[in-house]
């Protein structure tokens, strides 16, 4: 692969310094000038990379629509029988694998926690963003170290604490959290969007009679809609996706989410019934593909310039 | 500071000074500077108690005690007991899978964060050539990296480095035999790393919109002065973009240092294929929550932190000589 910038192609042939010209050639770097040929090896690259990546999930989605027997017979996406009795059979599951049930309660969680950090991590967010106050740096550098403690240092304690207080088999250790502003990247991210806002309209708002909640209320929050949506949607997909939580703190089969259901899938089956795994592991991705798509340009965004994950 | 009164958090907010506000603004200049500053000051911390009360209660609080529990044993019936430094002597001395641990996620950290940043980073630069399709290829790749968190797709791993797995089916049809890969001691820890890798998309968006950042006349310079390719990379594009290799850097460390669910998926809970992918999350998991030795599970969390707090540092240490943030010249 050429290193050279992207700039390169664009730019018309310098003649000026015809001295530099003859470069030796680096792992066959340049063997043809056709812009088009090039365009052409870029994108069969490209492709060739996007196809071996996503034909995992491909294959999986394909799996999924198989007849048990039939799923691993075959390396390709297709074949002859169809059949969608891998989706009833898992959604309705027998025993205790009840994922209409376990999509509700991953739904419950989900917005639940998307509903608390948008409100707490705001709040906390216009403060460092807008106030000055007493111990305002100690209190930001707090924010950013816990932005990088492992979760597992707190879970230990945090176990015994919510087993104390009998809320064990509830999904409050998993929401009540989200409340109280601990997703310190959440913070952080719209600390950095709100210290970019103009202070002009929060002046503006004061000399009409604005407190802090009322600026916080009609200027901030109604321009921060882009923050606020990028800490939904990666709460939604942090959340949706998250399987420490739920199997530390969701015991009873009738509370587990998705990602349980899934994980016990595999424990407790064989081979046997890889056709209803895949069929609900697909279903379990669809919610985050489809926000992907809706959200698509959002989301980049939102990681271009804030650095989420 | 609020935290001695839980209840007030809600009220707090809602007695700001709405109404009040103009009538002490109309005051004279310097008493309504004073008046200003401390209600700001009021107004802050009543904004900041849910955060506050969730730093305490959550973080701070939880820590100290888990560096209690981490001098004693404990297994959630009876009353912690404590026993001075034995959990961190028999972690060093007399547990050989708590050492095969940290082999594990050392080795996990040192091979993955690498190749994820080298990954990503080259195909930002072959991304930021005024390609077409930018959009749908950044998408694309982007995807993986949504969900190569989640249960789906660490099972949906474990098949494909299967014993029948489509890897295997691969490799077959071009006459390899392999057995599973995710069973082999061997190889199991690379089918993780592979997995980590595969979600590179993130990384690759950040750097690609610290690509666009770098200004032209930067490579025109350099192209004029004859710098070749390897070159104008080495002496531009590094040292521009340094400061998000450092971010990517930290953060791919963080995470790698806290992977857990591809690990306990592809494994099955268990580390094995003996011990081979028995990150140090998993076997706190194990210690903590399947033995109920909490407080060996938390003196583990300590050392983790610890170790994570050198890591961090060292690599900020090292970031004085090797991050260029362009104010300096």
């Amino acid at each position: 692969m050429s290193t050279a910038p992207g700039l390169a192609a664009v730019r018309t042939p310098r003649q000026s310094r015809p001295a530099h010209r003859p470069r030796p050639p680096l792992f066959g770097r340049r063997l043809t000038r056709s812009p088009l040929l090039l365009a052409v090896a870029r994108h069969s690259g490209l492709i060739v990379l996007l196809v071996v990546m996503l034909y995992p999930l491909l294959w999986m989605v394909g799996a999924s629509f198989r007849p048990d027997n039939k799923v691993f017979t075959t390396l390709g996406l297709f074949t002859g029988d169809f059949t969608t009795s891998n989706y009833s059979s898992g959604w309705s599951g027998g025993d205790q694998l009840n994922f209409s049930r376990f999509f509700l309660n991953s739904l419950t969680i989900t917005v639940l926690a998307i509903l608390g950090n948008l409100l707490s991590c705001s709040l906390t967010a216009y403060a460092f963003a807008r106030l000055e106050f007493r111990f305002k740096r100690v209190l930001f550098a707090l924010v950013l170290g816990t932005l990088l403690l492992p979760y597992h240092v707190t879970m230990v304690p945090q176990y015994i604490l919510f087993n104390q207080l009998g809320w064990v088999n509830t999904i409050l250790p998993l929401v009540a959290p989200k409340y109280l502003a601990t997703d310190a990247f959440f913070v952080f991210l719209m600390v950095q969007f709100i210290r970019a806002l103009p202070r002009d309209l929060d002046d503006a708002a004061r000399i009409d009679g604005c407190g802090h909640l009322g600026i916080f209320c009609r200027v901030i929050l109604p321009l921060s809609v882009p923050a606020l949506g990028t800490t939904a949607l990666f709460t939604f997909i942090h959340t949706w996706n998250d399987f420490l939580g739920p199997m530390l703190y969701l015991t009873d089969p009738d509370h587990w989410t998705v990602s349980q259901g899934l994980g016990s899938f595999l424990d407790a089956t064989g081979q046997s019934s890889y056709g209803s795994l895949f069929a609900m592991s697909t279903l379990s991705l669809v919610p985050i593909v489809g926000f992907f798509i809706a959200a698509q340009r959002l989301l980049v965004e939102g990681v271009a310039t804030s650095g989420l994950k | 500071m609020k935290e001695n009164d839980p209840g007030g958090a809600r009220g707090g907010v809602g007695t700001l000074p709405g109404p009040g506000a103009p009538a002490q603004a109309a005051a004279g200049g310097a008493r309504r500077r004073g008046g200003r500053a401390a209600r700001d000051n009021r107004a802050a911390y009543a904004f900041l108690t849910p955060w506050l009360a969730g730093v305490l209660v959550f973080t701070i609080g939880p820590m100290l005690f888990s560096l209690y529990l981490a001098f004693t044993r404990y297994d959630l019936v009876s009353a912690p007991h404590w026993i001075g430094f034995d959990n961190f002597r028999h972690m060093f001395e007399t547990d050989p899978r708590y050492l095969k641990s940290v082999r594990v996620t050392l080795t996990y950290v040192v091979v993955s964060v690498p190749l994820l940043l080298a990954f990503s980073l080259g195909l930002a630069m072959v991304l930021n050539r005024g390609l077409r399709f930018l959009t749908g290829y950044r998408a694309l790749f982007y995807l993986p990296s949504l969900i190569g968190g989640s249960v789906a797709v660490a099972a949906l791993w474990r098949q494909v480095f299967g014993e029948e797995g489509i890897v295997n089916k691969a490799l077959g049809a071009i006459g390899i035999d392999h057995g599973s890969w995710v069973g082999n001691p061997g190889s199991a820890l690379y089918t993780i790393v592979i997995l980590q890798v595969w979600a590179f998309g993130s990384s690759m968006i950040i750097f690609l919109a610290g690509l666009r950042q770098i200004p032209r006349e930067l490579y025109d310079a350099a192209a004029v002065d004859g710098a070749g390719a390897v070159r104008r990379f080495r002496s531009v594009t590094l040292p521009m973009l340094s400061p998000l290799v450092f971010f990517n850097l930290l953060l791919g460390v963080v995470n790698a240092f806290q992977a857990f669910t591809g690990a306990y998926v592809v494994s099955n809970g268990t580390g094995g294929p003996s011990d081979s992918t028995l990150f140090y999350t998993l076997y706190l998991y194990e210690q903590g929550f399947a033995q109920l030795n909490m407080g060996y599970a938390a003196a583990m969390a300590w050392v983790l932190v610890l170790g994570l707090a050198i890591f961090t540092g060292l690599l900020f240490l090292s970031s004085r000589y090797w991050v260029h943030y362009g104010d300096e010249r």
